[in-house]
């Protein structure tokens, strides 16, 4: 009998075209999303004199440097400006369909790929961008990849990898009330660590997974990385298929059942072994903010910020005073005495239209204390938004309501955190200046920056939820 | 690409832990095509102070880190974003080698499809290196690929680095031409691929 296989190597051997005597194998790509960054890839491309081999596979999204207000206007900043106009240039002369910044379903890749049922189980999925682990909701071999790979699978249609090592993260028994995905994705990046899943892919699995929607399982996957990960998968299941059932992309009638069958059987086996196992108790994790620099430095909100000096090794001592310094936070400060001068509420982690309901849930008849903009995953999350009137909730909230792009998360397209201000962020990264030079960011659920928005600190959403249907 | 096999050249450490790709080139200057001024922009945050001026502290702006073309990091070196322009920025001012405990797997990828080579030593040696290279006054280090081994005066640092890797730095491969030569196999793959799930292909 053959070894139980794992899901990813399922998934993998699916894929595989050859293997080189060094283990390299060659892999077959699926679909490949592409976004204004993929600039040195076509340059790379066209140095060689190549085309693109199949442009039926690739798929682009302007999102990166995307204005999120006055789109009736021409973009201000020339420099800007020149990134989205590259992008349907290339796109144009390689006959690579778009979703541009007029389209109506312009959004972040990562939003849009699934919503148009792009994103399939079973694919291998590539983009120039490393949330691209986002797909793997699907049961998806999803994985971000650097220009000279972006240009590599445009001439060929194909990748060079290597076997990663598996992990499996193991969520067991049920979340308490005001706890999100996100919530359950910076516990496990707390528990493993900002680089504790390099070199290996991580299959969610467990009774707190599978409960959540598609949109929780795309934050728990998109984070993935946050964790070191090389991508992030959930086996597909009645979920997955109702949320793919009629998209625009997705296989229709008799091609969609006979997929699915496929699809079903994309699941670990019983006995499968992984490299390394991981797990968590669902009803064990709070809502959780981050307070420092890295992803991994995640508390629950009724914890206090550490102190250097608690800490026994000297070298996490400094790192603890370096990262208290740069977010201008005492150390042992209670978390939620962190006060904070804006919100974000957006990006391929967390703006998806379930976040919006919850982020809303909690402003509804509520006024922010500070400054905040909302941008919707996509173009058509933001009209869904609307038709359920969210947007006025925000509104009325005294929240910015603005179009799709990545926008504040990366700030590459004028969306910035200003030098010195602290943001609530439904984001994924806190780095230094991630937001913008000199801004700190502290990462948390929708919920989570609602409640701080209302609240003016870091808050705990718990209590604002009572009496409210989420 | 460029091969790398063997290196004797200046060593700087930057005794730094968790420097992601947004560190090494901040996201402002990825509209920056692949050119010189990506070396002027590396580090830039860490490197300058908000008014743009150099800090004399942070340690390749200080002197005796002129022209050092081998960087060793702290863990976690170069996580985080996906950019290549992380490498291009590296490579153009000069560093043809980074040395860490840990590296961001995206990073690790691009730095080989640059013929940069990023070699792994235990964060105990990284420490010990750092400290045998401040004993050196040249500091001058040798990285050699083919033994795997990094030398620094009268000590030898075995490092580790997976075998794709070694095999495509060591032989400067470039991947599109290595991909050609299985042309054949390609097409078989994707004709029978296309019967065994056609549901793969979009419908749009």
């Amino acid at each position: 009998m053959s070894k139980p296989q794992t899901l990813i190597e399922k998934l993998w051997s699916a894929h595989e075209i050859a293997r080189r005597e060094d283990g390299a194998a060659l892999l077959w790509v699926d679909r490949h999303y592409v976004h204004e960054g993929s600039f040195h890839a076509f340059a790379q491309m066209r140095a060689r004199g190549r085309a693109v081999v199949e442009p039926r596979l690739t798929f682009a999204v302007a999102d990166h440097y995307v204005p999120t207000r006055g789109r009736d206007r021409p973009i201000a900043d020339p420099a800007i400006a020149a990134m989205v106009e590259k992008l349907e240039a290339n796109t144009a002369a390689n006959d690579i369909s778009l979703f541009g910044l007029h389209d109506p379903r312009q959004g972040i890749v990562h939003v849009v790929g699934p919503e148009q049922g792009l994103t399939l189980p079973g694919l291998l999925i590539v983009c120039g961008d490393s949330h691209t682990s986002t797909h793997g909701a699907f049961g998806a071999y999803a994985f971000g990849i650097g220009a000279s790979e972006v240009a590599h699978v445009l001439m060929t249609q194909t990748l060079w990898q290597k076997k990663p090592r598996l992990m499996r993260i193991n969520v067991r028994g049920k979340t308490i009330e005001g706890v999100a995905a996100k919530d359950i994705a910076l516990a496990v990046i707390a528990r493993v660590g900002a680089n504790g899943a390099q070199g290996h892919a991580i299959e969610f699995a467990g009774r707190a997974i599978t409960a959540l929607s598609m949109e929780g399982r795309m934050t728990l996957c998109n984070m993935s990385i946050e964790a070191g990960g090389r991508c992030g998968a959930i086996a597909p299941d009645a979920t997955t298929f109702a949320y793919l059932k009629d998209r625009p992309f997705a296989p229709k009638g008799s091609a969609f059942n006979e997929a699915r069958e496929t699809w079903a059987a994309l699941r670990s086996e019983d006995d499968a072994a992984f490299d390394r196992e991981v797990t968590l108790d669902a009803d064990a994790i709070a809502p959780i903010v981050t307070w420092g620099t890295t992803p991994d430095d995640a508390l629950p909100i009724d914890g206090n910020a550490p102190d250097p000096a608690g800490e026994s090794d000297p070298v996490r001592a400094r790192y603890v005073r370096d990262a208290l310094d740069y977010m201008a936070i005492a150390p042992g400060k209670k978390l939620t005495e962190i006060m904070i001068d804006r919100v974000f509420i957006g990006s391929c982690t967390n703006a998806r239209i379930e976040d919006l309901r919850a982020a809303a849930a909690v402003l509804s008849g509520r006024v922010s204390k500070v400054p905040g903009l909302v941008s919707p995953g996509s173009s058509l999350v933001k009209r869904q938004a609307e038709g359920e009137g969210l947007d006025r909730i925000f509104r009325a909230a005294g929240l910015e309501w603005a179009e799709s792009g990545c926008s504040m998360c990366v700030g590459i397209n004028g969306d910035i955190v200003p030098p010195g201000e602290r943001c609530a962020s439904t984001t994924n990264r806190n780095f230094r200046g991630r937001q913008g030079p000199g801004a700190r960011t502290h990462l948390m659920s929708p919920a989570m920056v609602a409640a701080a928005a209302v609240s003016g600190h870091l808050a705990d959403v718990r209590p604002l939820l009572a009496g409210r249907s989420v | 690409m460029d091969k790398f096999i063997r290196l004797t050249a200046k060593a700087c450490s930057l005794d730094l832990p968790n420097v992601n790709t947004d560190q090494i080139l901040p996201a402002r200057f990825l509209k920056v095509p692949r050119s010189a001024e990506l070396a002027h922009l590396l580090f830039y945050d860490l490197r300058r102070d908000a008014d743009g001026v150099e800090e004399p502290d942070f340690p390749l702006n200080r002197p005796i880190c002129q022209d050092a073309q081998i960087l060793i990091a702290g863990r976690n070196f170069a996580g985080g974003s996906s950019r290549e322009a992380a490498v291009y920025a590296l490579y153009e001012a000069g560093i043809r080698c980074v040395i860490a405990p840990s590296f961001g797997d995206i990073f690790a990828e691009n730095a080989v499809k640059n013929g940069l080579l990023a070699a792994v030593l235990s964060e105990d040696q990284v420490f010990e290196l750092g400290a045998a290279i401040a004993a050196e006054s040249a500091r001058l280090i040798t990285v050699d690929l083919e033994q795997q081994a990094v030398i620094c005066g009268n000590r030898t640092f075995d490092f580790s680095i997976d075998p794709v890797s070694r095999n495509q730095l060591l032989n400067g491969w470039d991947d599109v031409d290595l991909t050609e030569s299985y042309k054949d196999k390609i097409a078989a793959f994707k004709a029978t691929d296309r019967t065994r799930r056609p549901w793969v292909i979009p419908t749009g």
